[in-house]
């Protein structure tokens, strides 16, 4: 298999570009991206629409498979992810009142929002203030200044590391100690980098642990270190997932033909990923469990398991 | 009333960051009639020279002499960026028309950006904290060591500047030529000499509040310069683009309207409102709140 790579500058716009260009110039027969929803709802219906199959490896907001079928997913999706958020704060934390601050240019954190309102409102919760920032911004007082006095007993924040890091910083130097919950996005060595001793008691989900015990992690983890010389986070661990799904399916199909290939991902089932066992439905989602971490000096500890129920 | 005093903290200290960006912009104008574009970008390398300095003084522990050490690098470094962006690609064109001027500076601000992209890398840095830090409280408000910083030093180089334009024969020789470039020469005043260090006074400040940023918010990427940039020059014309003052005025009303929209009504108009107060003045006051109206010549 070769690899053909192309950046996209986290913009959407770049990121259909660079989709049409892999597509009518590299000629690639299958799709590995993008990481965040809102780049991959761009490069989908390209994808979609030249019958090239595309496994985002992250993108959790449900509408990205809604595209066709061609378009896959290896993680889990945001209204699961955001039940799981709830859970953190009603079971763990065993707080009622809970603030929300959002990324209001971005798919993925608008999802989490709407799926986590309801169903903290579901347990029985209060959420007392919503706020919203964009992304890029580096300046949260104003929004943390209007939480703080709605006093809730956590904010759940499902950003993206980059900008969580300096909201933890900031609402740290507001005056604000209670515990921020968020999601998969918060994955990055340099969200503790950056945020520091801010982020200690903070929780949230994520899509696998390096603490995991099981070899097949663990192997992972260790070849990982051995090649790039640094931990790998979660996206390491998905794109691999991603990358071996697709191969595996290729070699079931026994052709690189789009819609054969296509055939083969939806009968995916019970893979042994570094990211848990994998079952891609009909919807092509992957049905897999999450994991809970709570972030302490520097550390992202392992705290529970969080199955899907239904499906 | 607690958290409107926080909210006004909050808009004050990014309003110092705005008017010290926003100062090398009017001053630049004052003497060239240029919107010299590249001056966000000046500040993005600010903050990227403070961060590689402070890595390279590894060891000792945040200390004020260290601060200081740091900014002042970051100010050497970016006053002589600025004298080659100067010499190199907007003397060729002095003579040309203003708006060949105005798209040579687009693209440096271009080239800038995506050049440092390629040398940084485009994922943003962590800025290591210079200074030891302290909260302060009064009543419910809260401040930081770094906020009370921004402010100091916005000021305190706004003062110096100022006396350093009214004071000084360099700075007489600068307004000179900012009144009249050629009458200026005929006088014997070296203007190339005037022009740059016009350029180098203005980007050492744009570094200035690079580092102060940095030390503010930990996290620099290469296209940090852009929207502050802008705000900082819709502030430098608000307040009355070629005054030095008024410079200082727009970026303290920019920066606490934006907070003040931020808490009260939505994140969504946070740039609206910087832009949207660019339309009002343009239309109602263009010479900014202490500009002095110019005449067209005919």
């Amino acid at each position: 298999m070769r690899v053909a790579v192309e950046d996209d500058q986290s913009k959407p716009e770049e990121a259909a570009t660079a989709v049409t260009k892999l597509i009518n110039q590299n000629h690639v027969v299958a799709m590995l991206g993008e990481v965040s929803s809102s780049r991959s709802l761009a490069a989908a219906p390209i994808c979609q629409a030249n019958n090239v199959p595309m496994i985002s490896p992250s993108s959790t907001n449900p509408r990205v498979t809604q595209v066709g079928d061609y378009i896959f997913r290896v993680c889990f999706t945001d209204p699961f992810q955001a039940e799981v958020g709830a859970r953190i704060a009603w079971e763990i934390l065993k707080v009622k009142k809970v603030a929300i601050l959002s990324d209001v240019r971005n798919d993925y954190s608008v999802g989490l929002q709407t799926f986590f309102r309801q169903h903290f409102k579901g347990f029985g919760g209060e959420i007392v203030a919503e706020q919203s920032y964009s992304e890029g911004d580096s300046d949260f007082r104003a929004q943390l200044t209007q939480i703080k006095s709605a006093n809730p007993e956590a904010i759940y924040v499902p950003g993206y590391y980059t900008e969580v890091a300096t909201i933890a910083r900031q609402a740290r130097e507001l005056g604000i100690s209670v515990p921020l919950i968020g999601g998969d996005g918060w994955d990055s060595p340099r969200l503790w980098e950056i945020g520091g001793e801010a982020l200690n008691g903070c929780y949230f989900s994520n899509h696998y642990s390096v603490d995991d015990p099981s070899p097949a992690v663990q192997k992972f983890v260790s070849d990982y270190k051995k090649r790039y010389n640094q931990t790998p986070d979660a996206l390491a661990a998905l794109g691999y997932d991603a990358a071996r799904i697709l191969s595996d399916a290729m070699k079931r199909a026994g052709t690189t033909r789009g819609d054969k290939v296509r055939d083969a991902l939806l009968g995916t089932k019970d893979f042994q990923g570094v990211t848990g066992t994998i079952t891609i439905n009909k919807e092509r989602n992957a049905v897999k469990p999450a994991v809970v971490l709570k972030i302490e000096n520097g550390k992202f500890n392992y705290m529970t398991t969080v199955k899907p129920t239904g499906t | 009333m607690t958290t409107f005093l926080q909210q006004l903290v909050n808009g004050l200290s990014l309003g110092s960051i705005y008017a010290l960006i926003a100062l090398g912009y009017t001053m630049v104008y004052g003497v060239l009639r240029l919107i010299n574009f590249a001056h966000g970008d000046v500040y993005m390398l600010g903050a990227y020279v403070g961060y590689f300095l402070s890595r390279r003084l590894r060891g000792a522990e945040p200390s004020l002499p260290r601060a200081l050490v740091v900014m002042l690098g970051a100010m050497l470094a970016c006053a002589l960026v600025g004298i080659i962006i100067e010499r190199f690609a907007y003397r060729p064109v002095r003579r040309a028309a203003r708006l060949t001027l105005l798209i040579t500076a687009i693209g440096v601000s271009l080239f800038i950006e995506n050049a440092a992209q390629l040398v940084f890398g485009p994922d943003p840095k962590f800025f290591p904290s210079l200074a030891p830090r302290a909260d302060f409280h009064v009543g419910g408000v809260r401040l930081t060591s770094e906020q009370l910083t921004v402010i100091a030093v916005s000021f305190l180089l706004m003062v110096l500047l100022r006396f350093f334009i009214l004071k000084t024969r360099t700075g007489k020789a600068m307004r000179a030529v900012s009144f009249n470039l050629d009458a200026a020469k005929l006088m014997g005043i070296s203007t190339d000499k005037i022009i740059a260090i016009t350029f180098a006074l203005g980007s050492a400040l744009a570094a200035a509040a690079g580092v102060l940023i940095g030390m503010q918010i930990p996290k620099i990427d290469p296209l940090m310069g852009i929207l502050y940039g802008l705000k900082a020059f819709v502030a430098a014309v608000l307040g009355g683009i070629g005054n030095v003052p008024g410079a200082v005025i727009g970026g303290l009303l920019i920066g606490t309207s934006e907070v003040m929209v931020v808490g009260y009504l939505s994140s969504t108009f946070r740039d609206a409102i910087a832009f949207g107060i660019l339309i009002l003045v343009l239309l109602l006051r263009p010479q900014g709140i202490l500009g002095r109206a110019q005449k067209e010549k005919v």
